[in-house]
C-alpha cells in the first residue's frame, strides 16, 4: 500500500508547486493519473519511486518511508521494488533485446541475474511475444515490440510497484490496446501495483482507479 | 565490475567506427614520441657501434661525412677515390694496420666490399658456413643478405652493372659465394665482400678471356706479331671466374694506382694514431684522415638537435589531441545524457554510473595501448632497416 501523507513539493527554478494532502493507493491497485502537462503528474511517479524528495511530506510504501532512505538506499530499494516504463522506451540501442531486458540487473548489485531470472525472462517474453526477437537490437524493433521489450525490462525483478508514464503515448490504437492488455496480464499476475501516467481516456474504464491532477490540486475522481 | 566491462564492450562495439577512430587518434599521441625516441635511439647505436671500434678513416679530401658514411654504412654517395699508393703509404709508416676499402658496386641492391681478409679479423667477425674467399671471383656474404636472398655456400650472386645504358660498360660478374658470416648485428650483415682483385675485375680493371694464341677463328684475331695480338670485341670475354678460366684473368697497367673509396687505419697505439693524423694535416695533401667517432658524434648532435624540435612539436600535437580527446568524450556523454537519466531512474546509483563511463575509457586507453604496443613492436622488428633507409642510405 502506497501512502502519501501532507506532501508539498515545487521545484526551486520555477512556480510549480504540488500539494498532495493525503492520497493511498491499494496494494494491486490499478490508478490512471490523468490532468494537463505540467500539473505534476510525471513529478508524482518520481516522487513515488524517490528520484525526487518532497520539502515536506512521507512517502510510504508499505510503511516504509520513501523519502527518509538515503540517495543510496533509495536506488536500491528503487531497482528492487518499483518497475518503470517510459513513453519513448528508453531502451539502449546499443544493447540487444535480451541484454536490455537484463540490464536493471546489471546496474546493480540490489538484483542477481541467476538461471532463475533468465528462465523468468524468458517466460515475460514469451507472453509479450518476443521471444524471437531476443538477439535483434532494439532500432531493428517496431513501435510495439519496444514498448514490450520494456515491460518485460519493468516487470523482471518482480517489482510491487509499477510506473508507466505515459506509456501508450507513442503507439497507435491498436498497439495500444495490445500493450496494456500485455501490461495488465502482467500486472495481474505478479499482482503488483499499476499507477499509470495517461493523456488517453478511452483506456480509463480500464482502470480501477482515476485520479485528476487539475491547477496542481489533487482530485480524486474515482 | 564485470557487468560495467560488458556494457561499456556493448557499447564499444555498437560505436565501433567512433571507437575505432579514437583508439587510432590514441594509440597515435602515444605511439609518435615513443617511435621516434626508439629510432633515434636505434640509429645512435647503430651509427656509434660502428664510428667507435673504427679508430681512423682514409680517403679524399672532401666531406668526411660522405666518407664515414659510405666506409662504414656502406651508403650510396660514393667519395672521391684514391689509390693504392695511399696503402703503401700507411705501410711504410709502420704506424698502422692499412684496411682498404673499395666501395662501389652492388650485387642485387647490395653493397659489394672489396677489402681485403684483415677486414673481417678486424672486425672480429667469423664465418658461419664455409670460409673467407681465396680465389679471385669468390665473396662472402653477410647473415641477412644469405636469409633474404636464400644464398647458400657455392651459389652464385651476379654483380650488377652500374648503368643499365651503358652498352660498353663491364660485364657483370658471377660471383661464387664461397662463406657466409656469423650474424653481426651491423650494415655487415646485408653485404657482400670480395677481395679488392674481384672487385676491381667488376670494374674490367682485370679482365679474362679466350687465350688468343689458340683462337683459329680469322674474323677475331685482327693482327698478330710476335709481341701483340689484336683481337676484335668478338673475342669471348668471361663473366665467370673458375677453376678453368682463373689464369686467363690479369691486370691492365699499374696496380698502385687502382682506385680505393677509403682505408681504415687501425694505429699500433695512441701515439702511432696521433703521428698517422698529423701527416695528413698539410694543405697540399689531397687525402684526409678523420676519426669516425667525432663526424659521428656531430651527425647524432644535429639528429638531436632536430629531435628537441620535433620533440616539442609531438608534445603540443599531443596536448591538442588530448584536449580533443577530451572533448569527445564530454560530448559523447553529454549526448549519452539521457541514457544515464534512465539508468539513474532505474535505481543505478552514482557510483556505478562512474564505473560504467570508465569501464568504457578503461577499453579505450588500453587497446589504445595495446595498439600502441603492436605497433612498437613491429617498428623495432623494421627498425634496423628504418634507420638504415631514414638516416643511413
Amino acid at each position: 500500500m502506497i501512502n502519501i501523507n501532507l506532501l508539498e513539493f515545487s521545484y526551486s527554478d520555477d512556480g510549480f508547486h504540488l500539494s498532495i494532502p493525503q492520497l493511498t493507493i491499494n496494494e494491486a491497485e490499478k490508478i490512471a493519473i490523468i490532468g494537463p502537462s505540467g500539473s505534476g503528474k510525471t513529478s508524482l511517479l518520481k516522487l513515488i519511486s524517490g528520484i525526487l524528495l518532497p520539502q515536506k511530506g512521507k512517502v510510504s510504501i508499505d510503511d516504509v518511508v520513501i523519502n527518509q532512505f538515503s540517495d543510496s538506499d533509495r536506488r536500491d530499494y528503487r531497482i528492487a521494488n518499483i518497475g518503470f516504463i517510459f513513453q519513448d522506451f528508453e531502451l539502449l540501442d546499443y544493447l540487444n533485446t535480451e541484454d536490455n531486458i537484463f540490464h536493471p540487473y546489471r546496474i546493480t548489485r540490489a538484483l542477481k541475474l541467476d538461471a532463475e531470472v533468465r528462465s523468468r525472462a524468458n517466460s515475460l517474453a514469451q507472453e509479450m511475444g518476443i521471444q524471437g526477437k531476443m538477439s535483434r537490437f532494439t532500432h531493428t524493433l517496431s513501435q510495439g515490440e519496444k514498448q514490450r521489450v520494456a515491460i518485460c525490462r519493468a516487470m523482471l525483478p518482480k517489482p510491487k510497484l509499477i510506473l508507466a508514464d505515459e506509456a501508450t503515448g507513442n503507439l497507435d490504437p491498436t498497439n495500444k490496446t495490445k500493450i496494456l492488455d500485455a501490461l495488465f496480464r502482467s500486472v495481474d499476475k505478479s499482482k503488483a501495483t499499476l499507477i499509470a501516467v495517461t493523456h488517453d481516456h478511452e483506456l480509463l474504464n480500464r482502470f480501477d482507479r482515476v485520479i485528476d491532477f487539475k491547477d496542481y490540486c489533487l482530485q480524486d475522481v474515482a | 565490475m564485470m557487468d560495467s566491462l560488458y556494457l561499456a564492450w556493448r557499447y564499444i562495439v555498437f560505436n565501433r567506427k567512433k571507437t575505432i577512430t579514437l583508439i587510432t587518434c590514441i594509440s597515435l599521441v602515444i605511439f609518435l614520441p615513443f617511435a621516434l625516441k626508439s629510432l633515434l635511439n636505434e640509429s645512435e647505436r647503430q651509427l656509434m657501434s660502428r664510428a667507435t671500434t673504427t679508430p681512423l678513416l682514409v680517403g679524399a679530401k672532401g666531406n668526411s661525412l660522405d666518407l664515414v658514411m659510405n666506409s662504414l654504412y656502406f651508403s650510396k654517395e660514393k667519395p672521391d677515390f684514391i689509390s693504392m699508393k695511399s696503402v703503401d703509404k700507411i705501410i711504410d709508416s709502420g704506424l698502422a694496420l692499412p684496411i682498404p676499402l673499395y666501395i662501389r658496386f652492388q650485387a642485387r641492391e647490395h653493397p659489394i666490399i672489396g677489402t681485403s681478409l684483415d677486414y673481417f679479423e678486424f672486425r672480429n667477425y667469423k664465418i658461419k658456413w664455409g670460409r673467407a674467399f681465396a680465389m679471385l671471383g669468390e665473396c662472402v656474404v653477410g647473415a641477412e643478405l644469405a636469409t633474404h636472398l636464400n644464398l647458400k655456400v657455392g651459389d652464385n650472386l651476379l654483380s650488377s652493372p652500374e648503368n643499365l645504358f651503358d652498352l660498353a660498360g663491364v660485364y657483370p660478374l658471377k660471383m661464387t659465394i664461397s662463406g657466409i658470416l656469423d650474424k653481426t648485428n651491423s650494415t655487415d650483415d646485408s653485404a657482400v665482400f670480395v677481395d679488392l682483385k674481384t672487385a676491381w675485375v667488376i670494374q674490367g680493371l682485370g679482365h679474362g678471356h679466350q687465350d688468343v694464341k689458340k683462337i683459329e677463328d680469322s674474323s677475331v684475331v685482327l693482327s698478330q706479331s710476335k709481341n701483340l695480338v689484336t683481337t676484335s670485341s668478338k673475342i669471348k670475354q668471361y663473366t665467370e671466374i673458375n677453376i678453368e678460366n682463373l689464369e686467363s684473368f690479369h691486370f691492365h697497367g699499374d696496380p698502385s694506382i687502382y682506385p680505393l673509396t677509403a682505408i681504415i687505419a687501425v694505429p699500433q697505439d695512441e701515439k702511432s694514431a696521433t703521428i698517422l693524423r698529423g701527416r695528413y694535416l698539410s694543405e697540399q695533401q689531397d687525402q684526409q684522415i678523420v676519426r669516425p667517432k667525432k663526424i659521428i658524434e656531430d651527425l647524432l648532435g644535429n639528429i638531436f638537435r632536430i629531435k628537441d624540435f620535433i620533440d616539442a612539436i609531438v608534445l603540443i600535437v599531443a596536448i591538442a589531441m588530448i584536449l580533443a580527446i577530451f572533448l569527445v568524450f564530454s560530448l559523447s556523454f553529454r549526448l549519452r545524457q539521457k541514457e544515464i537519466n534512465t539508468i539513474f531512474h532505474l535505481g543505478c546509483n552514482r557510483a556505478t554510473v562512474f564505473q560504467l563511463i570508465s569501464a568504457e575509457i578503461l577499453i579505450i586507453i588500453l587497446a589504445s595501448g595495446v595498439l600502441c604496443f603492436l605497433s612498437l613492436q613491429i617498428l623495432q622488428h623494421f627498425q634496423d632497416r628504418v634507420v638504415h633507409t631514414l638516416f643511413i642510405s
